[in-house]
């Protein structure tokens, strides 16, 4: 609690505009690789300890409506309180730092192998900072070798883009959202769900259902309807990367959207299953292609501690500019 | 806005009804997973439990370089219910009064809870700094071994803030609230 607090605070936002290097870093003119390590290290900071402006905005709203002098205003008061707690001494939101998942949308010819390398270095000194809780447990042994690295972590996925920019998006996913997140097969008969955007809705309302306040209420979505069990899965979370107040570009999925938050927000369920006005911020959906016999719904939950930010690198490995 | 402070006793969280916001003051013990886990395996606790609350909890730790000091910089609740199947039995034979989390438990705690005088207590998930901040010293580490997000952490907080969810006279806002979205779901579909 003694730590020493950054002299600026970097506002996302407006990051294109104020330098967000410390001068001496820059003054030290770093070699590409540790300038690389640097920002990449900046994006963890920054995703850990600050919610993105979208989730926050939505946030603050579902808390105007709650009813005063009640649990779940109650809730959503220390919930802004920790945002902004969390910004100011530049420490996690939540102690759960989650799994790690990196998204690098590079341009063609680019090494990711030794990319992957560098996002792993970052990744140990974040956790030496503190920014991530050690966190990576080996599922054989129960060993924690306190560094976040080990079989499958990070997690790093890679796209190619025809961009000359690395972009570089990073959530990271707390493990009590993601108990809650799941993945229905249809038909399922207890729901009388069917191989339509009806049955979809019908899952969807139950897993936020039976959710309860398990997943850090109100949460917020990503859907993905078919593929198959992997890809389904990893689709849904790749839905989290939206900004909450987009728009879906398919129109009946975006009408399905706004009418599954609606009516979440019936349920009662509220900030922290404390019964409530807001259950649920956003749901965003996308689809995949199946093989006529599967029908699969997945559903990645998200607490209200969204942390989703991403970065665009320039030809120095700087951070050129936040993307949320 | 209640206040429970130390000592706690069976006594004093059966004055707390579910719905009451209270402001704890005193001492806490983390313990999650593995502790629970051991603890139902029959081994002995490291510290005495009598009487003390524990928090599901896995926290951000820092240890000072030069002088060995251990502060905490976030400590949020993490989700009970993983913790159902042991914490009846962890209150009864350890003689715990308080059970802090997030997500509230099951049947099995709310009878012992009953039985044996204890409260769940609801803490706000995700708050991890504003929870970190009413922590007021570290004053001991115990099952190192377990990982320090798994460990026993003694801590003592001041003013740390939490809902009582479920009561030690059978009530749980839990089964509540899912009772009516229950009504509400069939509704809808």
């Amino acid at each position: 609690m003694t730590k020493k607090l950054p002299a600026k605070k970097p506002v996302s936002k407006s990051a294109s505009k104020k330098p967000i290097k410390k001068p001496i870093a820059k003054a030290k003119k770093l070699d590409p690789k540790t300038q690389t390590i640097e920002s990449l290290l900046e994006l963890i900071r920054v995703t850990s300890t600050e919610i993105p402006d979208d989730v926050a905005k939505t946030l603050m709203k579902a808390r105007s409506q709650e009813e005063q002098n009640t649990t779940a205003s109650y809730a959503m008061g220390i919930i802004k309180d920790n945002i902004d707690l969390a910004k100011f001494k530049s420490q996690p939101l939540c102690q759960d730092t989650g799994t790690v998942i990196f998204f690098v949308y590079h341009p063609p010819g680019f090494f990711q192998n030794a990319f992957k390398d560098l996002i792993k270095k970052a990744v140990v000194k974040a956790t030496q900072k503190g920014y991530l809780r050690q966190n990576s447990v080996n599922s054989l042994t129960g060993e924690n070798a306190g560094t976040n690295l080990g079989e499958g972590h990070p997690s790093v996925h890679f796209y190619e883009h025809n961009k000359k920019e690395v972009e570089v998006k990073l959530v990271l996913k707390g493990g009590g959202c993601e108990n809650v997140s799941t993945q229905y097969s249809l038909p399922d008969t207890t729901l009388g769900a069917g191989r339509d955007l009806a049955g979809v809705r019908k899952v969807v309302i139950d897993a936020v259902y039976k959710a309860q306040g398990k997943g850090c209420g109100p949460g917020a979505l990503g859907v993905c309807i078919g593929g198959d069990r992997a890809d389904s899965a990893y689709n849904a979370k790749k839905q989290l990367l939206r900004k909450l107040d987009d728009k879906n570009s398919i129109p009946e999925l975006a009408s399905l959207e706004n009418e599954i938050v609606e009516t979440c927000n019936k349920l009662g369920i509220g900030p922290m299953g404390f019964g409530g006005k807001t259950t649920l911020l956003s749901c965003k959906m996308t689809h995949a292609n199946r093989v006529p016999a599967s029908y699969f719904v997945s559903i990645s939950y998200m607490c209200w501690a969204f942390r989703r930010q991403g970065v665009v690198l320039d030809k120095k490995n700087t951070i050129k500019k936040w993307l949320y | 806005m209640k206040r429970l402070n130390y000592p706690f006793s069976p006594e004093a969280v059966r004055e707390l009804k579910v719905g009451d916001m209270v402001l704890i003051s005193g001492k806490l013990f983390t313990g999650r997973d593995a502790v629970h886990k051991y603890l139902h395996d029959g081994n002995k606790s490291p510290v005495n439990l009598k009487n003390q609350i524990i928090y599901h909890c896995g926290p951000v730790t820092m240890k000072d370089k030069k002088t060995g000091k251990w502060t905490v910089t976030a400590a949020g609740p993490t989700t009970s219910i993983r913790e159902e199947p042991y914490q009846w039995e962890v209150i009864r034979d350890h003689g715990i009064v308080g059970v802090i989390g997030k997500g509230g438990m099951g049947q099995k705690t709310l009878d012992a809870c009953k039985e044996y005088g204890c409260v769940y207590l609801h803490a706000i998930g995700g708050a991890a700094q504003v929870l970190a901040e009413k922590i007021k010293s570290v004053d001991g580490l115990y099952l190192e071994e377990f990982g320090l997000p798994e460990a026993i952490w003694e801590l003592t907080i001041e003013d740390f803030p939490v809902v009582v969810t479920m009561d030690a006279h059978g009530n749980s806002l839990h089964k509540e609230v899912e009772n009516s979205s229950k009504e509400v779901l069939k509704a809808i579909l």
